[in-house]
Parts: C-alpha cells; sequence; structure tokens
C-alpha cells in the first residue's frame, strides 16, 4: 500500500511539475526545440534543473543499497549504444519535433486538451505496439 | 510565439526532479514516462499497481493545477490531426525501441550518467530541433 502511495505522490508531483513548467503546453515546447526565431530556453532549465536534482540524490539513494519498500532496485540492465537505440531516439525526436509533445506531456493533457492528446497518445500506443510486435516475430 | 520563463521552469524541473528521486528511493523504479506506460500491457500483471498509481497522480496533477491558473494556459487549437497521429505512432514507435524518452533517457538516465541515456538524449533532441526547422521553416506545412 505504501508502495502505491508512493508511486502516486511521485506521480502527482511530475504532473505539478509538467504544468508549472509549461512543458503541457506543445508551443512552449515548440518555441525551444526552434532555434531560427526567438528561441525560448525554458525548456532547457526544466532539464537542467531535473538533471540537477537526479544528479545529485540518485548517487544518495545507490549508496543504501537498496529501496526504501522494495528488495532491490530496478535499473535498465542493457548498456550498448547500438542502432536501436539510435534510430528509436531519430523516431521519437521527428515525432517530438513536428507536434511537440513527448510521453509525459501527452499523457498529462489527455484531460486538458482532449482533442490533441487523445488521438496523439492512441497512436503512440499503436506505434510501441506495431513495434513490440516486430521485435517479437 | 512564447517567452522565457525561467522561474517556473527551474521550479517545474526541480518537483520533476523531486519525482524521480521519491520514486527511485521508495521502490526503487525509473520514473521514465514510456516505461511505465508501456509495461502496463505486456506480461507481468503484478507490476499494474504501481504503474497506474503514478499515471494516476500524473494526471491528477495537472488537474490540481486547473484551478490555481497561473499561467492561463490556453490549449492549442486547429493544429492538424494527421500531424497528431504520425508525431504520436513516431513517438510510441521510437521511444520502444529505443527504450525510453525525455523522462528515462533525459531526467533519469543522466542522473545515472548512463552513457546509453546520453547518446539517446543527444540524439532525439538534435534530431527535434532539426524537425521543427524542416517542418515549420523550409517546408512551411506545419505551424
Amino acid at each position: 500500500m505504501r508502495s502505491l502511495v508512493a508511486a502516486f505522490i511521485a506521480g502527482l508531483l511530475f504532473g505539478i511539475g509538467l504544468y508549472v513548467a509549461q512543458m503541457i503546453n506543445p508551443e512552449k515546447v515548440l518555441a525551444f526545440l526552434d532555434i531560427s526565431g526567438r528561441w525560448d530556453p525554458s525548456l532547457a532549465l526544466v532539464m537542467g534543473a531535473a538533471v540537477g536534482v537526479t544528479t545529485l540524490g540518485f548517487p544518495m539513494v545507490f549508496r543504501r543499497g537498496k529501496p526504501l519498500w522494495e528488495a532491490s532496485f530496478s535499473l535498465p540492465t542493457y548498456h550498448d549504444i547500438d542502432r536501436p537505440l539510435l534510430l528509436g531516439a531519430t523516431l521519437f525526436g521527428i515525432g517530438w519535433g513536428m507536434a511537440g509533445y513527448c510521453p509525459g506531456p501527452a499523457i498529462a493533457a489527455l484531460l486538458i486538451n482532449p482533442a490533441e492528446a487523445v488521438p496523439f497518445v492512441l497512436a503512440m500506443l499503436l506505434g510501441a505496439r506495431v513495434q513490440s510486435r516486430q521485435s517479437h516475430r | 510565439m512564447t517567452t522565457f520563463t525561467p522561474y517556473s521552469a527551474i521550479l517545474g524541473g526541480l518537483l520533476i526532479g523531486l519525482s524521480a528521486l521519491l520514486l527511485l528511493l521508495s521502490i526503487g523504479r525509473i520514473a521514465g514516462i514510456t516505461g511505465i506506460v508501456f509495461g502496463l500491457f505486456p506480461r507481468a500483471p503484478a507490476e499494474w499497481g504501481w504503474r497506474l498509481a503514478f499515471l494516476a497522480g500524473l494526471l491528477l496533477g495537472t488537474m490540481l493545477m486547473l484551478p490555481v491558473d497561473i499561467l492561463a494556459f490556453a490549449p492549442r487549437q486547429g493544429f492538424p490531426l494527421w500531424a497528431l497521429l504520425c508525431a504520436g505512432f513516431l513517438v510510441g514507435y521510437g521511444t520502444r525501441l529505443g527504450n525510453g524518452c525525455t523522462s528515462g533517457h533525459g531526467v533519469c538516465g543522466l542522473g545515472r550518467r548512463a552513457p546509453r541515456s546520453l547518446a539517446a538524449t543527444l540524439t532525439f533532441m538534435t534530431v527535434a530541433m532539426a524537425t521543427v526547422l524542416l517542418m515549420r521553416h523550409m517546408l512551411g506545412v506545419l505551424p
């Protein structure tokens, strides 16, 4: 139960953070990605502040050896910089640059701007489904 | 056209970082949105609880902010549906293939000092900027 509460609060913080930083506004995101005109560097500060917290905090958490309420950490075990990683990041970058939504803000926008977020998230789930079908063949 | 908002950007970023820190400290999970969402579909039904709790918090968090409305956030209108569908498909396919998005590779992966995440983050950032340049300014097909 306390694990669920922790996950819920983490989600809450994430959602409030996205809203406060205006990252659920795709026009704000595109204004960062658009380096040709009047560039809005806000997203760089959002990323910088978030990475600052994880860079300082994660090593302290890892030093404990295990999380509070689970037996061990669940971390990615794969470390190669390979073709699927770079191709995947490239395709994701194209989609992100087209609409201004990455997965977190798209989900967070489901109730706020459903006219955009609902079709985007459905297409996103379809894309993931097609990819996993291919990789399991 | 939006303006530079350094204070809200830093405050929002700190909250996102704290969210990732809380999830790692409490249950040892990486706060990567794609990992959390896509993990709902295949196998491991025992893993549903915390994923759904996180996503419920994510949705509620933004809703809670609406009445405060400090930003007077006006949802974008008139953006072409075909572009939303294409972009969504590419984001889903790409993040699944590359095992992460802005949160998993960006916020968490860089915090773990993972070279794989750094490579992914530099790639999707650069490609996204090039895409805006192409679609918005060279081809002029998207607003």
